[in-house]
């Protein structure tokens, strides 16, 4: 496998308009729109779905439905029909971030609902007792609660779309899965195989990331149930793309 | 059907349990298919875009007519995938084009004419693959834009591209951008250098799109493509025969070549000519027929099988 | 759907040769991860390598694997091996964590119960703890079976024929339904290996239906 390293560590493959710099700030760039807009989606709706207890049964039949919808379909399907009605260099962009933000709402929405539900009862009738409102009792005491499980979702999400856009070289975008559709395109193993460890590597970066942040952000006293969290985190483990 | 799934089933897991790791380089390998001996079976493959399927479903409906047992390993990607599966047995049969195989086979191969061409392909391919006749039928790459970018820039001839081409994107198949029959070449050649080149797929629903809205201003269209008069595109003309001569031609494993193969084979060459091939891509493409039913419908209006 | 019903049959092939992709690694991959989970579960410094190399493999993306496989086990381009072998590493990868899971939600006092009965060893790992952890594999089985079926869609990239295939060759002529009824046929068929899981593991565990702790 030294083909791989030799590809990994040849400079000229990491500087110009398509080396590896390039590809992976494309990669990242899809992944935070894509973040962006699914948690602006996820998290809203399962705060409230979590709060009010509505529409459970939907969010856990809609996570379970989406998550068997074949991505390439998805993404096929997507281009024939959305590419025809924009013009320029999101024909192609935007039906690559609509298939991505399909697959990382569920995740996020299941990681903010669980959060919610999964908060101390007596806690939320203590604050109840002193006088919040519901609006104060879901930011003060569900949400900062919430947040080890709301971290999981995102960070299932996270590793999902950073390995799943990918894909979307297939369809002519940038980021590291050009390495991927190139590389087997003409056949060059060192560059398809770099392509994927510089992809695994970048999600692991990114997740690191993302647990300094939830250190930080947890509040010490929570530290979460052993076994509630290890059944959540069988739950939102993703698909690999 | 259900016994062939379930053994190919246990086949698998058969070979799971086997799987005996005759490491190295799987491209590298030249063996022939162990299993697939007798010359009366034969495997055929195809490349990923519409035509070549079809292609392969003609071959196929022509061979099966002859009493040949065919298995169809359809859409494998490119060339640079589906040949070292031709090589090693994987595949036994494949549509190709004098032209672009030569040229992958042979960089500095001459394809200006139909005849050179031919002789470059002969000449390039391996010991263990043989061409058969080649059909009249061409379908060339192209460098297409569209009309509006055409009296933009006064394009007819890719020549008239050379002095613009830096304001320009190009579109092509993503293997394009290394082939001596892509970018380079066209360098090489006529001496263009695009603005940049844009990985797309082959010739197909992405490229159109990429061109009609303005991604790419010129990409690689087949010229049998129906969308090309669809759109009202201009395919340029090729001044210098950089795409040359593309005779549909099939390719395949010498020992496959028995008499009954070789004739049935060259009996489909000998009817298809570029306006029937337009026409059957036309059905395939736009009125969404099956490959298989156009391809057998042709037969037997031909009476090949 | 008109497109559907004229091309019952090739669906139907595509199906079956979809489902087996999808369905072989998971076997194979229960078969493995069982033994790995255990080490996991009775040797815990073992358990963060194992969960740490679960989390790097899953970010592999499936085309690269699909296409790395003939290098590394020197199979053909187009051989179906390279797709299931690459499906198993991710359902193994998937269910060592899961199994461990399982293992360590089986309760000690009936451990202990199993071991002053005089059954331990193996006969009370496959007597009692495995049985225990059923409900817990088999909702990671759930998971790893939905993502096996979308995964192998992936492999018509390749060339290699299943659902997937109806993807590629719609795409290429601009044509929805064969796509949609790609997609279709792929969720039921998730769907259906989802339900045929849960089913399996209601009948494999008894006393979790009459409700008595285990």
């Amino acid at each position: 496998m030294s083909f791989v390293w030799e590809w990994l560590t040849n400079p000229a493959y990491w500087q110009g308009s398509d080396g590896i710099w390039v590809r992976l700030a494309e990669h990242l760039g899809y992944a935070a729109i894509t973040l962006v807009v699914a948690a602006a989606i996820g998290i809203p709706l399962g705060l409230w779905i979590g709060h009010t207890g509505r529409g459970r049964l939907a969010v856990v039949n809609l996570a379970n439905g989406v998550r068997s919808v074949p991505t390439l379909g998805l993404l096929f399907v997507a281009v024939l029909v959305l590419g025809p009605l924009l013009a320029g260099d999101i024909a192609f962009l935007v039906p690559a971030i609509f298939v991505l933000v399909v697959l990382a709402v569920p995740p996020i929405l299941a990681g903010a609902y669980a959060g919610i539900e999964s908060v101390d009862p007596s806690a939320r009738d203590a604050a109840r007792g002193m006088g919040m409102s519901s609006w104060q009792v879901l930011w003060r005491v569900e949400v900062p609660c919430a947040l080890p499980l709301i971290f999981s979702g995102l960070r299932s999400s996270t590793l999902q779309v950073i390995a799943t856009a990918t894909l979307t070289a297939s369809i002519s975008l940038g980021g590291l899965g050009r390495f991927l559709i190139d590389g087997q395109a003409y056949r060059d193993y060192g560059q398809m195989a770099g392509g994927a460890v510089l992809v695994a590597a970048l999600a692991m970066a990114v997740d690191l990331v993302f647990a300094v942040v939830q250190r930080i952000a947890v509040s010490p006293g929570l530290v979460p149930v052993r076994t509630s969290r290890r059944s959540a985190r069988t739950r939102l483990v993703p698909n690999p793309a | 059907m259900m016994k062939k799934k379930l053994a190919f089933g246990v086949a698998i897991a058969a070979a799971l349990v086997l799987s005996a790791c005759s490491s190295g380089n799987p491209l590298g390998s030249t063996s022939p298919n162990p299993s697939g001996a007798s010359a009366t079976s034969i495997t055929v493959g195809s490349a990923n875009f519409p035509e070549n399927e079809l292609l392969a479903d003609i071959y196929a409906g022509a061979l099966t007519a002859k009493g040949v047992t065919v298995t169809k390993k359809l859409n494998i990607a490119s060339r640079e995938t589906y040949v070292p599966a031709l090589k090693n047995g994987e595949i036994d049969l494949i549509p190709e084009y004098t032209g672009a195989f030569s040229k992958y086979l042979n960089p500095d191969a001459d394809i200006s004419t139909e005849a050179a061409a031919l002789a470059s392909l002969k000449a390039a391919l391996p010991d263990t693959l043989t061409a058969l006749e080649p059909a009249s039928a061409q379908d060339k790459d192209s460098i297409t834009v569209t009309r509006a970018t055409a009296t933009q820039y006064n394009l007819t001839t890719i020549d008239d591209l050379v002095p613009v081409a830096k304001d320009l994107v190009l579109g092509g198949p993503p293997e394009w951008k290394n082939r001596s029959y892509g970018v380079p070449g066209l360098k090489k050649t006529y001496g263009l250098s695009f603005k940049d080149f844009k990985a797309l797929d082959t010739a197909g629903p992405l490229t159109v799109q990429a061109l009609k809205n303005g991604q790419v201003q010129a990409a690689n269209l087949f010229t049998t493509d129906p969308a090309i008069k669809a759109n009202d595109f201009v395919s340029l003309t090729d001044t210098k025969s950089f795409f040359g001569a593309q005779n549909v031609i099939p390719v395949l494993t010498k020992t496959k070549a028995t008499p009954e193969v070789t004739a049935a084979l060259n009996a489909v060459s000998a009817k298809l000519d570029t306006d029937t091939l337009a026409t059957l891509v036309t059905k395939v493409v736009v009125d969404k027929q099956d490959a298989a039913t156009v391809a057998s419908d042709w037969l037997k209006a031909n009476g090949l099988s | 759907m008109k497109w559907f019903v004229g091309h019952l049959g090739q669906v139907g092939d595509l199906l079956v040769t979809h489902a087996l992709l999808a369905v072989i690694p998971l076997i194979i991959g229960v078969v493995l991860a069982i033994p790995l989970g255990w080490l996991a579960h009775r040797f815990r410094w073992l358990r963060t390598p194992l969960v740490v190399s679960t989390g790097l493999l899953y970010t592999i993306p499936s085309l690269a694997l699909f296409i790395l496989m003939p290098l590394v086990l020197g199979t053909g381009i187009l051989d179906p091996l390279n797709v299931v072998i690459a499906l198993t590493v991710y359902t193994v990868a998937l269910l060592v964590r899961t199994v461990a899971d399982g293992l360590a939600s089986v309760p000690d006092e009936v451990i202990q119960a199993a071991t002053a009965m005089g059954v331990g060893g193996v006969r009370r790992f496959f007597t009692v703890d495995l049985p225990l952890a059923v409900p817990v594999i088999a909702a990671g089985l759930r998971v790893a079976a939905v993502s096996n079926v979308s995964i192998v869609s992936v492999a018509a990239l390749l060339g290699i024929a299943q659902l997937g295939s109806l993807f590629t060759d719609g795409f290429a002529r601009n044509f929805l339904d064969p796509i949609v009824v790609g997609i279709v046929a792929c969720m039921l068929l998730a769907l259906v290996l989802d339900l045929v899981i849960l089913v399996g593991s209601r009948l494999l565990t008894p006393w979790t239906r009459s409700g008595a702790a285990a």
